[in-house]
This record gives structure tokens, sequence and C-alpha cells, in this order.
């Protein structure tokens, strides 16, 4: 992305295959994605249900559950010296970096349950799910859950962990924190909810923010509130965030550099203004056209993508999207599958898979 | 469709109200009631889509399923107009009495997946309301089951499959399929397809709109995703903890909102466009309990426009210009932000 070159990214996520081995078959979840994420920008990871974005967030935290396994590819995380941007705290996780060389760590060789691989997880890398429910433990308080973790990467003492607590829930916004440290997380109320789940997020002052449809559960006026929340905090800690969403809404008015994924597969991405007004990928065009918009005019038919996903098992040879795209070339789409390639007299940093554009 | 008062509504509701009680302790004592739907007025004319909006917990779905009586309301009349001519009060009918008239009024779910039971098959399924009311022979029945599934774009081959076999809009094909089953005039769709992905929720809605054309259905369409209701709707009821704020035609009320709730709503959803980053109106706090709603008009603590009156005094819903009513004390002197161009 040369508008962002000279600028290293904090994360490099390249050639990424996460499968689910099962009796019936593989599923392929995600297959080959490669993106990269920089300090203080929100990438976005768009695409519909079964494209592999929630499994690109767990791979990069190694949470996958079994079945499912990194099998290839790799995903760079880079500690700079002199910690993040912003961010006047001790790093939390990491030696005395000042000064220091950059620290590059390839995830996907950790341990997913070794301690390196726990630091990383809430410290360097923290993640915001979508359903802040069932993420929340029912049995111990909102102020325990983030007393845990602030202790765990933090080292702060119980006092100091149970104040950093009080001052996260305060810093999201959530009326009287004293009160509500000691309170469960089903005596609040949803956008609370999802307040205190960025809370714990940010406790232990990540890098790299990881946000998993965070937005998708709360109704329109909460979610306005939620994502005005992200961007303050953001400005403010100046770390990364990587939105994953289905929601183009939330995309356009959040993001710098958008991803969009497809059975597993990136197949565009670039700045955000590229990907809304000159998308280029078949699939990137259809899915704008098709969302229902609020300034179309009143009861319109829609334009629509023809077919539905394809199953997981049943993934189709060549471009995986051949078989729904309207402009699919006979004898090339459904034999070779397209490569990410700079779009020729497109937008810095805007990369298209489509055999429609041969690489310049 | 809209606009010709003269034309006989199919529905009308009047004074609509459905509390659930609060019981607590031993003897299951009522020590409170959620005020889930709160007097609430409105008429569908025949042909026609009004869209209810609102945030969960407005009553939005409690207004649908009264209508239904799949729940029977407080009190308030549901004025329905049959087949047959007579306008009957749905809200007083006996189960009985009712039987006849669920031909008339059918639903469609917004899950498609826990709405379709997984051991039967299609004709199953799309069949059962014809078994059940006793509508033809079991050839005529498959005759029709594949007639339905042609209507909804699936092919009638595959009415011996089971629903796990469909995705997740072709499933949403058959419950509208389902619903079509019996020539209802009044389909109630709570979030039709707010459970779908964007690409196949735009199959469905433009579906809706051909069936309707094709059909002469009237829909009352429960929806919380303003861009969606846009689409479909011929009129918009907007609700807030269990009353109606505002209602008029979709595109007064997305142009010229004329309650403070409504411009905050629209200004609220996030726009595909990031051109279009513009300044939202951001509400402080969350929606009102319904069981311990604020005094006056519901909205006040979080209106950044409420005066005194505001807070003591409960707005009416009425007119403000033909076709155009709200409820809101200020209606008259605020200018609101809609949508614009």
């Amino acid at each position: 992305m040369s508008r962002l070159q000279g600028l290293t990214p904090i994360l490099e996520v390249r050639e990424l295959r996460t499968y689910f081995f099962q009796d019936e078959g593989t599923v392929k979840a995600v297959d080959g994605a490669s993106f990269n994420v920089h300090t203080g920008k929100t990438l976005g990871i768009v695409g519909e249900s079964g494209c592999g974005k929630s499994v690109t967030a767990r791979s990069i935290l190694r949470i996958v559950e079994r079945p499912g396994k990194i099998v290839g590819g790799s995903i760079r995380l880079r500690r700079f010296p002199g910690g993040g941007p912003a961010n006047g705290a001790a790093s939390p996780s990491g030696g005395p970096r000042p000064g220091g060389p950059t620290e590059e760590i390839d995830l996907t060789a950790l341990d997913p349950t070794g301690r390196e691989a726990r630091r990383i997880r809430g410290g360097d890398i923290a993640l915001v799910f979508q359903e802040p429910m069932t993420s929340f433990s029912p049995v111990h308080t909102i102020g325990n859950q983030i007393v845990e973790t602030v202790r765990f990467h933090l080292g702060l003492d119980k006092d100091a962990a149970r104040e950093r607590a009080v001052g996260m829930l305060r810093l999201v916004g959530i009326p009287k924190p004293e009160r509500r440290v000691d309170e469960y997380a089903f005596q609040l109320s949803g956008g609370l909810r999802q307040r205190a789940m960025i809370a714990t997020a940010l406790s232990c002052d990540p890098k790299i923010l990881i946000a998993d449809e965070p937005t998708t559960a709360l109704d329109v006026t909460t979610q306005a509130q939620i994502l005005d929340l992200l961007r303050t905090l953001q400005a403010r800690q100046g770390m990364a965030v990587i939105l994953i969403t289905h929601n183009l809404g939330v995309v356009a008015e959040m993001c710098d550099e958008v991803v969009v994924m497809y059975l597993g597969r990136v197949v565009e991405e670039g700045p955000v203004d590229a990907i809304f007004h000159a998308p280029k990928h078949p699939y990137t065009q259809a899915l704008l056209r098709s969302i229902p918009s609020i300034h179309a005019p009143v009861r319109t038919k829609l334009p629509t993508l023809s077919g539905s996903i394809p199953h997981p098992y049943h993934r189709p040879a060549g471009c995986p999207f051949h078989p729904r795209c309207p402009q699919a070339i006979r004898g090339t789409c459904d034999r070779a599958e397209p490569a990410l390639e700079p779009v020729a007299g497109g937008a810095d940093g805007h990369r298209v898979s489509c055999f429609l554009y041969p690489a310049p | 469709m809209t606009g010709s008062a003269a034309a006989p509504s199919l529905l009308e509701v009047r004074g609509l109200r459905k509390f659930f009680p609060i019981r607590k302790g031993f003897l299951k004592r009522t020590v409170g009631e959620v005020r889930a739907v709160d007097d609430v007025d409105f008429q569908i004319q025949r042909g026609e889509t009004l869209s209810l909006v609102g945030e969960s917990g407005c009553g939005k779905t409690t207004t649908s399923r009264c209508i239904l009586r799949a729940l029977a309301p407080t009190a308030g009349e549901i004025r329905f107009r049959t087949v047959a001519g007579p306008v009957v009060d749905v809200a007083t009918l006996s189960k009985n009495e009712l039987r006849p008239l669920r031909r008339e009024m059918q639903m469609i779910f917004q899950d498609p997946f826990s709405s379709l039971n997984p051991r039967k098959t299609l004709l199953d399924i799309v069949g059962e309301p014809l078994l059940v009311n006793g509508v033809g022979s079991r050839a005529e029945r498959i005759a029709r089951v594949a007639e339905l599934l042609r209507l909804v774009g699936l092919r009638p081959e595959y009415m011996r499959r089971f629903p796990h076999a469909f995705s997740g809009g072709q499933r949403q094909r058959i419950g509208i399929a389902r619903a079509l089953a019996l020539h209802p005039s009044l389909v109630v769709a709570d979030e039709p397809v707010s459970a779908l992905d964007v690409s196949v929720q735009a199959q469905i809605l433009n579906l809706m709109l051909d069936l309707q054309a094709e059909l002469g259905l009237t829909y009352l369409f429960v929806a919380h995703d303003l861009s969606v209701v846009k689409h479909v709707s011929d009129r918009v009821a907007v609700m807030y903890v269990g009353r109606i704020v505002e209602l008029a035609e979709t595109e007064r009320l997305f142009t010229g909102p004329r309650h403070p709730y409504t411009e905050a709503l629209l200004s609220a959803v996030p726009k595909p466009d990031p051109r279009r980053r513009a300044q939202r109106i951001v509400l402080e706090g969350e929606v009102a309990d319904p069981a311990h709603p604020p005094a006056g008009c519901h909205f006040h603590p979080r209106c950044p426009y409420a005066v005194d009156v505001c807070r003591t005094e409960t707005p009416r819903l009425v007119p403000i210009e033909p076709g155009h009513l709200v409820a809101c004390h200020r209606a008259a002197d605020l200018r609101l932000r809609g949508i614009g161009g």
C-alpha cells in the first residue's frame, strides 16, 4: 500500500490458510489471505457469512477451535522500539524496548497455549466480540474480569488493578463506574455490555484491536454511540483497529483501508474511497449495488447478485466467485485462480484479484 | 395505493394496548407492568405496505403479534376487513371465531433456520396450512405446493427435500411460500431479511415487492433497518417505547422528519459512502425501560430539544400536515434534518 509505504505495518498477514478438517471434508475457511495492518489506521474486513473474516481474526489471535488449523502462511506482528505512539504507559508485554530493534514475531509459529501467545492475546492484540453476553463470564463481575486481565498482562497488584478497571469503565463512558465494576454482565444493557467489553479489551493498552462485528447485535442509536467511542479511543490510544463487519455502512464511516473477502480469499483491497467509488471486482461491485440505501427512491427494486454463497464443501474450482459472476470468462475463470494484483491506474494500494484486469 | 382516504382500509388499529405483568415473590404478586404497546392507532389500506420501525423493545413486534392474535391485547380494537366483506374486531374474537380468519392473515418470520421444522420436507412445510385447513386432495395439495415454490423462485422438484439442504435465502423463500399458501390478504413480515446476507437480502426484498404486485398483498412490515424499510414501504410508523411517535409517507418521513427521535434514527444509520461521513446526532443514554417509562413524552430524557412541557405532558399523535402524524409538543416550531438528496 504505497500511501502507507515507508510505514512498516504492525501486522502483516501473508498467504494465510486456515482449514477445518472434518469427516465430511475439508473446509478452507481462509485460503490464502494477505493484508497489512498499520498503527493508527482502521482496516475493514468485509464479506458475507462464510467468507472467512471471523476465522481470519481468530487465526491472528491463535484461538481457532479444533478441527481448525492454520496450515500455511505467516502472521507477522512487529513490536516497535519505544512502544506504540500516544502510549506513555510502560509497555505491557515485552521487555525494555525503547531504543531497541524492532521485534518481529510470527504468530503462526507460536504454541497457541504457550506463554508468548497468551502474552500477545490481550496484551498486544485484543478482541471485541460481537455478542458481549456470551463472551463475558456470567459468574464473575465485570470488574473481576478486567482485573484478571490487567494483573496477568501488566502485573499490577489487586488495588491498582481495580483502580484501573474503574478507570477503563469510566473511559468508555459507563456511568457510575465505581458501582458498575461490581455488577455482572447480565445486569448491563446491550450497549453498556459492549462498552464494558471494549473496556476489557483496551485495559492493557493493546497495539491492535480486533473488533468482530462489534455493533451487529445493537440498535442503530446504540451502534452510533459505540462507533463514536471506538473512533475516539483509537485517536487517543493510537492503536491499529481491524474492524470485521458485513455492514458496508459501518465500513464507509469507520475505515481507512478495506479488504473484501469471498470464500476465504481476498478479492479486492484498497483505500476506502477507491473501494466505494471505484470498485473493480465484480463481487465488490455487486455487493455495493445490492445494499439497500437510505438515499434510494422509495419502493424500488434492488439490483441483485444471482445465486447464493456456495456451501463450503462445494467450493467452485478456479475463481471462487465465477459461478455467480456476470462477467465470468469461460475457460479462464473456471480454471485458474487469479492473483491479487495492483489495479492499473488505480488508487495507491488498490489491488484486485480478477482476470478482467490483466496485471499491468 | 396511498393518499386516497376514501378507500376502505383493510386493517384499522385503535387504542391498542398490551401490558405484561411483572410478577415477583413466592405468591407471584403483580408488582408492575411492562407497557409494551401503549395506545397505538394506525390503519393499513388494501395493497399497501406499512412499516413499523423502532429499536428493540419499542413494541413493534408485540404490536404485530397482537394483530395476528398470537397475543391477546390488553385493550383496543383491531378492525380487520374479511374477504367475505364484514369488518371484524380481531381483538375480541374467540379462538373458534379466529380460525377462519387465520387464513387471511399470515406471517413471515425473521429466522429462516428456526422457523422451519427440520424433520419435514418442503411439501409438508408449505402444504401444512392447506392440510390443516382441509384444502384440496393430496394431489391438489402437491400441485399447489409446486405452484407456490415456483412463485417464490424455487424449483418444484425440491419439494421432497428437507430444509437443511437450503441456504438462508432459499429458506426464507420457503417461509414466504408457506405464508402465501392460503391466499392471505394481510401478510405480517417481522424482520424478514435481518438474518440474511446483503446479497441475499436484496433478492428477498425484490421477491416481496413482486409478490405484492402480482397477488395484491398488503404488508405490515416490521423492521429496524431504515434502509430496508425505505425500499419496501408506502408509509412508515416510527415507534418509541410502546407508542407511535411519527407516521407518514415514506419519502416525506425520510426527507422531512418532524419528530426528534426520527431525526436521530435517520442520522444514526451508517451511510455506505465514505464521502458522506457527516456529523451524526448521537443520542445520549439508552432507550427507556417500558416498565418504568419517563413521565410526559417518553423521549424527553434523550431529546436535544426537550422543554418543560415535554417532561410533564404526553404529546398526542396528531396530523401536522395531511397524512403526516407526529407526537411532539414542539413539532410546529422545530426544523429537523432529514436525509436530503
